[in-house]
């Protein structure tokens, strides 16, 4: 009786291709979402909603975004500071925009306030940045995709 | 002389390290993943509201609606009164924002010289003030566009309790 001698088998290799195919598919999708332009959203804050807030079709000239805690703060440049403090803050910022070149009553002051934010502090933040020079204001709002009115 | 048979046919076949490129690749996902956030549409009510006495004379309405938004203790709103009527809900002040400055096809000819002025009490919470600037400002259509109505919003002078 013939044996056959047994040879050496080759390491059975696992096709890669349509893990690495996915894995790819997968890094595109999370780097197309990444949006690195939206670090100025704070989840401190919890925007009202409503039907009529869609985005921007034109960037502001010269943006100064004010975010409004329920606690009558306002987070600017990450530290949330009391409302009384935010005076120097704006002269700071007019100042910064006469030295650019840029007209103060075209510089648009985003607000983020917050849906359970007093409206009367929502109403102080605006006068003082009136006070300033400042003319425009965009109330920001999250969009509500359902209606209920 | 006795040459050295050498395989010319098959070519020993080049493995390539697929490792490290994995490691990499795994990484950047993890990265992207951890850094992906879902974060809602944003949009902006723009106004225009120069502090008082510059440029009042610019903008000189024709047709003011007061809309007046009271609050309970706890800043819920209490009641909405428009020209010093009670309204029922929102939904009904759309209707009478849209009896005066509104027709089938859209905004009127009065709807761009109309201005509104909202008084709100100081402890209102906000979402209400957005949802009156959302009936008094346009509305969206059954095919997803937005009708434009009143775009001159300003705010009364708010009054601190004592």
């Amino acid at each position: 009786m013939k044996f056959e001698r047994k040879r050496p088998t080759d390491s059975p290799e696992p096709d890669m291709t349509p893990m690495i195919d996915m894995t790819f598919q997968l890094i595109a999708f999370f780097m197309v979402l990444l949006n690195f332009g939206e670090s100025e959203v704070d989840a401190r804050i919890k925007l009202p909603s409503s039907e009529l807030a869609k985005p921007p079709e034109a960037q502001f000239v010269a943006p100064l975004v004010l975010q409004l805690t329920k606690d009558d703060r306002i987070i600017f440049g990450g530290e949330p500071i009391p409302i009384a403090a935010m005076d120097r803050h704006l002269r700071n910022e007019r100042r910064f925009l006469e030295l650019n070149g840029t007209d103060v009553t075209e510089a648009t002051v985003v607000l983020r306030a917050d849906a359970d934010a007093k409206t009367g502090v929502v109403q102080e933040v605006i006068q003082m940045c009136q006070d300033n020079g400042f003319e425009k204001f965009a109330l920001r709002a999250k969009q509500e995709l359902e209606e209920k009115r | 002389m006795k040459l050295r048979h050498t395989s010319t046919t098959v070519p020993n076949k080049v493995d390539m390290q697929m490792t490290p490129m994995i490691d990499i690749v795994f990484l950047l996902l993890i990265f992207f993943l951890f850094s992906f956030k879902i974060v809602a549409v944003e949009g902006d009510f723009n106004i225009r509201m120069p502090a008082a006495g510059a440029g009042a004379a610019a903008l000189e309405p024709q047709l003011p609606i007061k809309v007046r938004l009271i609050a309970d203790a706890e800043g819920n709103l209490s009641g909405i009164q428009m020209a010093d009527r009670p309204v029922a809900s929102f939904a009904a002040l759309h209707e009478q924002v849209m009896s005066i400055v509104g027709n089938d096809a859209g905004p009127n000819a009065a709807a761009a010289n109309t201005e509104a002025e909202l008084n709100c009490d100081y402890n209102l919470k906000y979402q209400y003030v957005i949802n009156a600037i959302t009936a008094i400002s346009g509305y969206v259509t059954p095919d997803g566009h937005i009708v434009k109505l009143i775009q001159k919003i300003k705010f009364a002078p708010p009054k601190k309790p004592a």
